[in-house]
């Protein structure tokens, strides 16, 4: 017989590939129950006050609509746990493009004529919607986004600083940027006659979309079925419900109909969420040597009057880099915008471009080579907490990339590479991201024929979250991985926490692996043959997880980026892009890489492309589509090279993995703007970095 | 009455009307005739009518590529056509590229790749991929293509010329680097 492989750490192909290239894997928007109604939303055209009145009449007189809900009518929800549900609940307009009424209609043309004939009339208060550094409204708030505290403060970091012989004191601005996800968040909603409530549903977690629409609709959570069996990409914007699904649910009920909406691509920036814009101001003091004394990373962001959402963008500079002296602070003003949320890497993404461009400004002024400076500055423990590290894999991340990328070859001065009209130039940083772990549950059955079922509420957003869990079922089992039928997205399975933070395999994965472990355990103690139905072993992973960790613990890499600058039109072009990334053990080196090319591929956008501008006037985004929001296309993406460091961390989880979706986009934009600098001598504070913001200065 | 209720569904006609036109739309090779609204695009015809939900709706503003079919042997965003003005089209979607059990080379070589993670632009990439084939096959040049290339013969596909000819095509999760590797297998 031939031996089993490895299941762990194996190539295993993505299960559900066949079903994606052949175009039968259904998203939420692609369940037509008979009779299914279309919703069709309408948001608000004014950027703050009230509606004081909703015109039905002529929508309500096209063929094919059925109901115009709004607050006039709209059932009343109990008590939705996030106040961005609280839709067509009071006459209200917080900002542009929050939902104030939804077409029924028997058709999506009828759906959207319906929309479109809908008189509204509003009472229109002034608006506030543009952030600036000393805006009135600043405050200090008590946690910024992962409840960490909003100030941490170590030492004297601004006498320090000032005693510095060498100083970078540099500001950064990001505007906002929008996750869109190629899917827009979609629901098909439908209510049995016992008043189950069930939703097909774009979401990261149905498990906690089930508990948000039960606490919506006053039901118990077994009365909502949640299934999200694919989803079209998410990067945090569908980490917990979102409007569409309050609005299927209360259509359904209303109409007595199953009602599908899927969200306009136009509407998504002012609904879903976004990463919201920051303004980082970084103050390095260092040795001559390039030991740094004083770190300063203070961050102002906004939010929305709707709820409090603060970027957490100075929090990395906690644990980057050794220093006596730091201070990390936040400062957050509630502005009449659509509320932000979470994207890919929320905080470290944003905080990473600003502290790692000051990095490279800090080894400019120094003269010291930047991956070398980074490593003298390399910490033993976490400096904020004083924790050890369960292991750090920086320094060798940076050694490592800079040996496969030919970092050394780089002559360091700037300006110097040209190549015709092209300017070449070479950037590094450093990019980090935390661990972070929850709960779940899973079930792990036995059947007599020799095979093996694993269920637990996963969400697939295109990590290949099936193929992961069943290689670590497989592992625990010491089965073919083909032996393994896995079931995920649909919350009548085991309860599981959202895919976001990076935790997913980690958190679904520890409760596959407990299952899968005490499963094998009766197996062994069972001697008879097993009883007709099989054996099943429910386990939950809520206590081992609550448990706080000695260790502070973390993922790091190493991004390099190579460009080329057109001195005549000022157009940045990425030559080649490498990271290195130390992750703890890698489970499916296939989808691995996938995920960490596609990190860096929105780092690209970031650095390059992406931008959203507040329109002043109307108090809205003005790049709210796909032909003015610019996300990367093939043609910007050029060769990326990925590796990792295999690390060997005991203390994480049994399977010995760190979170691998996000780091991919930290540091990334960063070391584009660094190589940019090094081809142009030009250093720009702002992204993205587009021809009309460097033309002026290669002129 | 519920004042918020619209008109019944009784109302509609289910034949032809000054609105809604009978046509005809060859399938994957299936003939369908379908009586549609003049509003209707090929892609909600396809999604909606016919329950074929392997093209994509990304944006519905040809904006993104997800929604790619090959209409009459050229890529096409369906998301920009109204039916109506297509009838007798010959329309091949992603559910028809295999034939029987057997992937399309294109789709086996999506696999092989990984060339996919949420799989939602998939079905375009998929198509636009097949289309530019054609076209390159038929001596189509791109903006990369150099200018003393041969006119009308066929194209050469390097990695250049396929993320220039393939970047119609959003990709949110950044497949890129293993669409065109996956191409580039197929490519001649
Ligand atoms: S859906 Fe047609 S191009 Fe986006
Ligand atoms: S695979 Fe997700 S958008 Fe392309």
């Amino acid at each position: 017989m031939s031996q089993a492989p490895p299941p762990l750490g194996t190539p295993a192909a993505r299960r559900e590939g066949r079903d994606k290239v052949t175009g039968t894997a259904r998203y939420a928007a692609e369940h037509t129950p008979p009779g299914c109604l279309y919703g069709w939303p309408v948001p608000a055209t004014i950027a703050r006050g009230r509606v004081s009145a909703v015109h039905t009449d002529e929508a309500l007189a096209l063929p094919g609509v059925h109901a115009v809900l709004s607050h006039d009518n709209a059932p009343r929800l109990k008590q939705p746990d996030d106040p961005i549900l609280a839709v067509l609940q009071d006459d209200r307009v917080p900002h542009r493009g929050w939902y104030i009424a939804l077409v029924v209609a028997d058709t999506l043309d009828h759906a959207r004529a319906g929309a479109e004939a809908l008189r509204i009339a509003y009472e229109t208060t002034e608006h506030d919607v543009v952030l600036s550094e000393n805006h009135p409204g600043l405050y200090t708030p008590e946690t910024v986004n992962g409840e960490y505290p909003a100030v941490r403060e170590r030492g004297d970091a601004d006498r320090a600083f000032a005693m510095a012989p060498v100083q970078v004191d540099a500001t950064y601005a990001i505007g906002a940027l929008h996750n869109h996800p190629m899917e827009p968040h979609a629901s098909t909603a439908q209510w049995t006659q016992d008043g189950h409530l069930h939703v097909h549903d774009s979401n990261q977690g149905s498990t906690t979309v089930r508990e948000s629409l039960a606490a919506a609709f006053g039901l118990r959570p077994q009365q909502v079925t949640v299934v999200s069996e694919h989803v079209g990409g998410g990067f945090g914007c569908k980490g917990t419900t979102r409007p569409q699904a309050v609005l299927a649910a209360m259509a359904a009920r209303h109409t007595g109909r199953p009602v599908k909406i899927a969200l306009p691509r136009r509407q998504l920036a002012a609904v879903v969420g976004h990463r919201p814009p920051t303004v980082q101001r970084l103050r390095l003091g260092a040795e001559l040597d390039g030991t740094l004394t004083s770190v300063s990373h203070e961050v102002i962001t906004q939010t929305s009057t709707v709820k409090e959402f603060v970027e957490q963008a100075a929090v990395p500079a906690r644990i980057m880099y050794g220093s006596a002296h730091s201070r990390t602070t936040h400062r957050v003003t509630a502005l009449d915008v659509p509320s932000p949320s979470w994207m890919r890497a929320p905080g470290e993404a944003p905080g990473m471009y600003a502290l790692e461009s000051a990095m490279d400004e800090l080894a400019a002024a120094l003269g010291i080579d930047p991956v070398e400076l980074r490593l003298r500055n390399d910490p033993a423990d976490e400096p904020d907490s004083g924790r050890p590290f369960s292991s750090r894999g920086l320094a060798a991340c940076l050694e490592e990339g800079a040996a496969r990328f030919g970092w050394y070859d780089r002559d360091p001065r700037p300006a110097v590479r040209e190549e015709g009209p092209l300017l070449v130039g070479t950037g590094v940083a450093s990019a980090t991201y935390p661990v972070y772990i929850a709960g779940s549950s899973a079930s792990a059955h036995a059947a007599t024929d020799g095979s093996y079922r694993i269920q637990v509420n996963a969400t697939d957003i295109g990590t290949g979250a099936r193929t992961v869990l069943a290689q670590i079922a497989a592992s625990v089992l010491n089965t073919p991985v083909e032996n393994i039928r896995i079931d995920i997205g649909s919350s009548e399975l085991p309860d599981a926490p959202l895919a976001g933070g990076s935790s997913g395999t980690a958190s679904w994965g520890w409760s596959v692996h407990k299952a899968s472990t005490a499963l094998l355990r009766q197996l062994r103690e069972c001697t008879g043959p097993l009883p007709a139905e099989g054996l099943t072993i429910f386990a939950d992973t809520e206590q081992e997880t609550s448990e706080k960790s000695p260790y502070a613990r973390h993922a790091f890499g190493a991004q390099f980026a190579e460009v080329a600058v057109d001195s005549r039109t000022g157009e940045v072009r990425v030559r080649r892009m490498l990271g290195v990334f130390a992750a703890g053990h890698i489970l499916n080196p296939r989808t691995a890489r996938s995920q960490f090319i596609g990190g860096m591929t929105m780092g690209i956008g970031m650095a390059l492309t992406e931008g959203s501008t507040m329109d002043p006037v109307f108090g809205d985004f003005t790049e709210s589509d796909l032909a003015s929001y610019h996300v990367p296309v093939c043609a910007d993406v050029p060769e990326i090279e990925v590796h990792w460091i295999d690390e060997d961390d005991p203390h994480l989880n049994p399977m010995g993995s760190k979170g691998i979706g996000e780091i991919g986009i930290v540091g990334a934009a960063a070391a584009v703007g660094n190589a940019v600098r090094h081809a142009t001598g030009v250093r720009l504070r702002s992204l993205p970095l587009t021809p009309d913001t460097l033309l002026p200065y290669l002129l | 009455m519920d004042p918020s209720r619209g008109r019944d569904d009784g109302a509609q006609q289910p034949g032809a009307t000054g609105d809604r036109s009978t046509l005809t739309l060859h399938i994957n090779g299936t003939e369908q005739t379908l009586t549609l609204d003049h509003r209707t695009t090929v892609l909600d015809a396809l999604r909606e009518d016919l329950g074929l939900t392997g093209a994509k709706k990304g944006c519905d503003h040809g904006q993104c590529g997800a929604c790619t079919v090959i209409v009459d042997g050229r890529r096409a965003n369906s998301c920009l056509l109204l039916a109506v003005a297509h009838d007798g089209a010959r329309i091949t979607t992603v559910e028809g590229l295999a034939d029987g059990d057997r992937l399309h080379p294109v789709q086996e070589a999506f696999l092989d790749r990984d060339a996919l993670q949420c799989g939602y632009c998939t079905p375009g990439q998929i198509c636009s991929a097949v289309g530019m084939l054609g076209e390159a096959a038929d001596g189509f040049p791109s903006h990369v293509t150099t200018r003393t290339a041969p006119v009308s013969a066929p194209a050469p596909l390097d990695a250049p010329e396929i993320r220039e000819r393939m970047s119609g095509n959003l990709c949110r999760c950044g497949a890129y680097p293993r669409i065109v590797e996956a191409i580039e297998d197929v490519a001649p």
